[in-house]
């Protein structure tokens, strides 16, 4: 079957969306063979992105562990601050291609909202970002960035308000003005297409932090780690190191509070597979498979399903994944910052928890490799929150 | 073309016989669980050729707010998919045959086979399922069909002719044509581009065709005289609900008053 990773993924949408998903697959394999495509693209992420980005030995988190050696591919360091930028970008210059002159997207800890809005003003695109309260609320700086850049932002006031409700507005606009628009969808999450397509845009971060560790280091780490959301730098980092079967890979989900259904966002450690936003994969739902409330303090992280090929790479058991709760990730912000002189976001803090444990577990002489996906400024204030609240 | 197989009792309902046919929407636990089936008991006495029944499901894609608000609150009120079975059957013992109404997930929960077994016994004809295009259909395709449910896909403004042919290849009872280039809700007009949609649809199947999303008003309802056998209705009925007024009256006007 058509867009899938063993069964999971396909296309579980309104007719009124099939034409426009055939349509944006012919573009997108098209442009993807195009040389001159590519050279368009390459030349914007060196230029306006600030690619590549470098890998960095964290000396001061490996001396406080003592344990394996740890380097961080510098996400943080794309311009606006996160790895979304690639995928934006990319899926920009696409809709330019396809004659598209209205973008639409949806965000949840605004990061995706901010690199879309970006795109939009540098290549002059009307631009509609949907938004949960909640998240409107916990980020609001970049809703001001957003605005800045000359996006409109759309409330998303349903359901816990965050970006579960934010991707369904999002897919209902584009149902309505499906002739115009190009929806930028920021993860690598709903239907075929756009697993495929946001991991192909993606997939440079792995490619260059495979190079660059290589260079540096003369081998391979032995553990390259990732914070999974709907998991698009996780996928772009994994890709290049899924054939390197000495190298595990672990993507890290939020355990929020806890285990318990609607404490956690953790889709592929409690969830059982489910159809959400055009893909079949694994889901956090009720037994009546209605979509489960989630909670992380990490807006971008706080989302019930996640992309159909890490569905696949569970099951394969190539990638473990793993789930970090919000107590640890603020320790893992707080540590970071204070010892490298690097904030880093909540969504990659997770994974900077876990590749703790891994470089104690691994001991000196190993390698970890994390994915340090976005900058944490915007976190600032659900930090101070989370300590005010007496549970941190 | 469709060939001719023996016309189901659901498309018998549904085909034209000179009127418009009405198929009334409603939401099972919307306002509650008795409300919802005295709905169904009022449509099937006010001349609803056939009834959908909707199943909830907490991310609703394809649906407005209207639509949206029913959902949740039936979902509050405590709604399930066996609750759901159960009003369809309440709604189906009137004799008007009653077309199940969801979203694919509630349906994969439930277990699609166990699903058409409970809705055949339920009494149901016919199930739609909104986000589920014939591409994605399988295996759920052939455990609704193989317990005697007809399957009903939807057509939409943005869909070409060999998308049309595909559809109607899936379905019996009838064919389901989208209205609008959007989400279900209240609308002023109907979208000029849906003549043309209906023009095709006629040229490529036998099949009864409903239209629906968006039909509020009489007018709507004789537009599609001669074009469409039937029309669905669904926002603006629930939308009385939701102010507080009965949708009788409105619903016997867009019964008769188009005439």
């Amino acid at each position: 079957m058509k867009g899938r990773f063993g069964p999971y993924g396909g296309q579980y949408v309104p007719e009124t969306l099939m034409s426009a998903l055939e349509e944006l697959e012919h573009a997108w394999l098209e442009a993807r063979d195009d040389p001159q495509f590519q050279l368009e693209l390459a030349g914007h992420r060196h230029a306006f992105v600030g690619r590549p980005t470098p890998i960095y030995a964290a000396e001061r988190l490996t001396e406080h562990f003592a344990g394996a050696t740890i380097h961080l591919k510098r996400e943080d360091l794309c311009h606006t601050g996160a790895h979304k930028l690639n995928n934006a970008l990319g899926q920009a210059l696409l809709a330019r291609r396809m004659g598209k002159t209205r973008i639409i997207a949806e965000t949840g800890a605004g990061q995706h909202g901010v690199a879309t809005a970006t795109v939009c003003a540098r290549f002059g695109f009307e631009c509609v970002v949907y938004m949960g309260t909640e998240d409107m609320r916990r980020q609001h700086m970049n809703v001001r960035r957003m605005k800045l850049l000359g996006a409109s932002v759309r409330e998303v006031t349903a359901g816990s308000a965050t970006l579960k409700e934010a991707t369904s507005e999002a897919i209902r606009d584009w149902v309505t003005n499906v002739g115009d628009t190009h929806y930028i969808i920021g993860s690598a999450v709903g239907p075929h297409p756009y697993p495929q397509m946001v991991r192909d845009l993606q997939r440079v971060i792995g490619d260059e932090a495979r190079d660059q560790y290589l260079v540096a280091e003369g081998r391979l780490p032995d553990v390259v780690v990732a914070c999974v959301g709907g998991g698009s730098n996780a996928i772009g980092m994994f890709t290049a190191f899924l054939g390197d079967p000495n190298v595990r890979l672990v993507g890290v989900e939020a355990l929020g509070r806890g285990s318990e259904v609607g404490s956690n966002a953790a889709s592929l450690v409690a969830g059982r597979p489910g159809v959400l936003h055009g893909s079949y994969s694994y889901l956090l739902q009720d037994a009546e498979g209605q979509v489960a409330v989630t909670h992380s303090v990490s807006a971008g992280l706080d989302y019930p399903g996640v992309g159909p090929e890490h569905a696949f790479l569970k099951d394969l058991e190539r990638v473990d994944y793993v789930a970090v709760d919000d107590m640890a990730a603020v320790a893992a912000f707080r540590l970071c910052t204070r010892l490298e002189g690097i904030m880093p976001a909540l969504e990659p803090a997770h994974a900077l928890a876990q590749a703790g444990l891994l470089a104690q577990e691994l001991g000196p002489g190993g390698r970890v490799l994390v994915c340090l996906s976005g900058r944490g400024d915007k976190d600032m204030d659900s930090v101070e929150e989370f300590d005010g609240d007496g549970t941190g | 073309m469709a060939t001719a197989r023996a016309e189901s009792a659901l498309a018998a309902a549904v085909r034209a016989d000179g009127d418009v046919k009405l198929i009334p929407y409603l939401m099972a636990g919307y306002p509650d669980r008795a409300g919802s089936v005295e709905l169904g008991r009022m449509y099937a006495r006010s001349g609803a050729a056939a009834i959908e029944v909707g199943i909830p499901f907490s991310d609703p894609l394809a649906d407005g707010p209207v639509i949206q608000r029913a959902g949740q609150a039936a979902l509050e009120g405590g709604m399930t998919t066996a609750g759901a079975l159960a009003v369809a059957a309440d709604v189906a013992a009137t004799g008007v045959p009653v077309v199940l109404m969801t979203y694919v997930n509630p349906l994969l929960a439930y277990d699609a086979r166990r699903f058409a077994a409970d809705a055949v016994r339920a009494g149901v004809r016919g199930v739609l399922l909104v986000d589920l295009p014939p591409e994605e259909a399988g295996s759920i395709l052939d455990w609704l069909r193989s317990a005697g449910l007809d399957t009903v896909f939807l057509v939409a403004p943005t869909s070409p002719d060999p998308r049309i042919e595909l559809a109607a290849a899936a379905s019996s009872g009838f064919l389901y044509c989208v209205t609008v280039t959007g989400v279900t809700g209240i609308r002023e007009d109907l979208d000029p581009r849906l003549e043309r949609l209906l023009a095709s649809v006629r040229r490529l199947t036998d099949l009864p065709v409903a239209a629906g999303f968006g039909i509020s008003r009489p007018e709507h309802v004789k537009a599609l005289r001669g074009q469409a056998d039937a029309a669905v209705v669904a926002s603006v009925l629930l939308n009385e609900v939701q102010e507080g007024r009965d949708p009788q009256p409105l619903f016997e006007g867009l019964v008769n008053g188009w005439r």
